[in-house]
């Protein structure tokens, strides 16, 4: 497979955050391809036609998403750049924000002239402080050049962009929790539907679309959505970030289309295991995505379909990867503690099971174990999937109840062996129906 | 009140005209507080709220659901060490039990002499460069005691 740089592009080049380099490299090209030349419909329509998919982790089509805003409303319509980067395992928006900032103020701009927003509004979690001070510089220096502000390029259309730094919560990466958040709220997840696209940021239309997807746009409307397409597979255009961490010789982000094969990454990418050692195991689309075991990762390839047909997904593209020496048990422990301590507390199956779920792992690896607690962990991981109204809840079930399922001889060697039967002092939860 | 310079207050002006709805100002605005007192102690709370036409308690329950915002003194450097998966996998624990080690404190303490806060944080976004901590906004990536320890003595 082809390995086009499209988003990585301008990564390697000396001070490739300025406008000037960006200027030299074909920016803001597309900008003003969109506002003198084609109309929002077409620019949508290019968008529908590369089969680009949401790279902060659901992947849901972003011609779609545009699309459902309505055109009539009488309500002002909001862009939101989500650039809240916390899936554990993903670090490469920051990557791109450090290296082209500028691709994603474009991005943002296209987006806003095809739904008819003058507002737009980058989430960037508080700890990315430097890049918020490297984005407000990026638009200043676009500003100048008029392409942010009033009257862009002499079109008529105007767009403000406003970066908007988030406080350390998880959560807040959920797009309705992120509005809630914006909003100068506590960072609850909103029930849906309504969706954004509707009744978004202050009740009104809103597209919100992951910073790496923002910056595929340009690329798309310069060169067409039929070549961003065909880089990738069929359901999932184009390429994208992945940010590999974990045990491979040389982790970092690399730019691959979509559908190319995992295991080749890990081995040309990556330089392999580490110290040699043996593959045991791959988290692919950051902590919420199910593990997949070294038999899977050699069927798999990096794209939507091939993910979803092995029961776990792409998610945020992190791939975090696992040698022959990993305890998964101890894995698993730590990515509970996290949904625990990031859940809202809203929904009772996510607040209570992520820390029923801690509690009888860190008595797992305590080495007080009971036989029954693998089964319990297991059953509870399943009454809380599908149980709560954001999807906080499923991957913290996500990220246990497959592992046990793969990996339970790594679960069982903390086991204690039975000395008596007692009496049912854990019953196994039944299923509520809901 | 007094608590907020001129500048600071300046700055949180032109942040609140920005926004077209006044709270939406809320998280920003504390960063600029917290930047300048080191903390959100009460009197600031209720300066944030009368600026954005809130109540105390408006400000206060929104405050105490974010990590970044500290309701008490910390330490002149806040070290964060991330204990998520990808740093797990890389080491990170050793680094924890160096800093407790070499700093005399666990996580969640501060020295007394007020110069450091120990925290263990969730993903900090420096995954394929683990294992990986922050002190204040500065990101240190590829940590070992060694390298910890030359950090240590390059802070000011």
């Amino acid at each position: 497979m082809e390995k086009v740089r499209v988003l990585s592009a301008r990564f390697d080049l000396p001070d490739s955050h300025t406008i000037e380099v960006y200027l030299r490299t074909g920016g803001y090209q597309a900008l003003r391809k969109a506002l003198t030349e084609m109309t929002p419909e077409a620019v949508i329509e290019e968008v529908k036609r590369s089969a680009l998919r949401g790279r902060g982790g659901a992947g849901f089509s972003t011609g779609m998403k545009w699309s459902f805003v309505p055109r009539e409303a009488d309500k002002p319509k909001y862009v939101i750049a989500n650039a809240d980067e916390s899936e554990p395992g993903t670090c490469k928006d920051r990557v791109l924000m450090e290296k082209d900032p500028h691709a994603v103020i474009e991005g943002i701009l296209l987006a806003a002239y095809a739904v008819d927003a003058h507002l737009a509004f980058i989430y960037i979690r508080g700890e990315y402080w430097y890049l918020k001070e490297r984005l407000e510089r990026a638009i200043e220096e676009a500003r100048e050049r008029g392409f942010v502000g009033a009257n862009i390029l002499g079109s008529g259309f105007a767009c403000e962009i406003i970066v908007h730094p988030g406080a350390g919560a998880y959560i807040c990466g959920e797009e309705t929790a992120l509005m809630e958040s914006l909003e100068g709220k506590r960072g609850y997840p909103r029930i849906k539907p309504p969706f954004p696209a509707v009744v978004g940021l202050y009740g009104c239309p809103t597209v919100i679309n992951n910073v790496e997807t923002l910056a595929s746009v340009p690329p798309i409307i310069l060169r067409g959505g039929d070549w961003f397409r065909q880089l990738g597979t069929e359901k999932s255009g184009g390429t994208r970030l992945f940010a590999v961490s974990g045990h491979v010789a040389r982790p970092g982000v690399y730019e691959l289309p979509m559908g190319y094969p995992m295991k080749r990454m890990i081995e040309e990418e990556c330089g392999g295991i580490r110290g040699g050692k043996r593959l045991k195991a791959v988290i692919p689309g950051g902590s919420s995505a199910p593990i997949l075991t070294a038999e899977e990762v050699e069927q798999c390839t990096l794209d939507f379909e091939s993910l979803a047909a092995l029961k776990s997904m792409l998610g945020s593209g992190a791939i975090i990867v696992m040698d022959e020496d990993t305890d998964i048990a101890q894995v698993v422990y730590r990515i509970t503690k996290f949904y625990e301590h990031e859940s809202c507390g809203w929904c009772v199956p996510c607040r209570e099971g992520t820390r029923w779920m801690r509690k009888l792992l860190e008595r797992l690896l305590r080495g007080e174990g009971r036989p029954r607690d693998i089964d319990l962990l297991y059953e509870l991981a399943r009454n809380i999937f599908g149980t709560t109204h954001c999807p906080l809840g499923d991957a913290a079930a996500w990220a246990v109840y497959p592992a046990i399922e793969k990996f339970r001889a790594d679960f069982e060697a903390y086991v204690r062996a039975p000395v008596v039967s007692v009496s049912a002092e854990v019953s196994t939860p039944r299923r509520l129906a809901v | 009140m007094g608590m907020i310079s001129a500048e600071a207050e300046k700055k949180i002006q032109e942040i609140i005209a920005r926004y077209p709805v006044k709270r939406s100002a809320l998280l920003p605005v504390l960063f600029v507080v917290q930047q300048e007192l080191g903390y959100l102690p009460d009197e600031a709370l209720e300066e944030v709220a009368r600026w954005l036409d809130l109540t105390f308690l408006d400000v206060a329950t929104t405050v105490s659901f974010y990590t970044m915002f500290h309701r008490r003194p910390i330490g002149r450097y806040h070290i964060q060490i991330c204990r998520n998966v990808s740093c797990y996998l890389c080491g990170s624990e050793a680094i924890r039990e160096h800093l407790e080690r070499r700093l005399g404190i666990r996580c969640g303490e501060t020295t007394a002499d007020g110069r450091f806060t120990l925290s263990e944080v969730e993903c900090i976004g420096a995954c394929s460069w683990a294992p990986a901590m922050q002190i204040n906004f500065t990101f240190y990536h590829h940590l070992t005691p060694e390298r910890v320890d030359e950090i240590l003595r390059s802070l000011p």
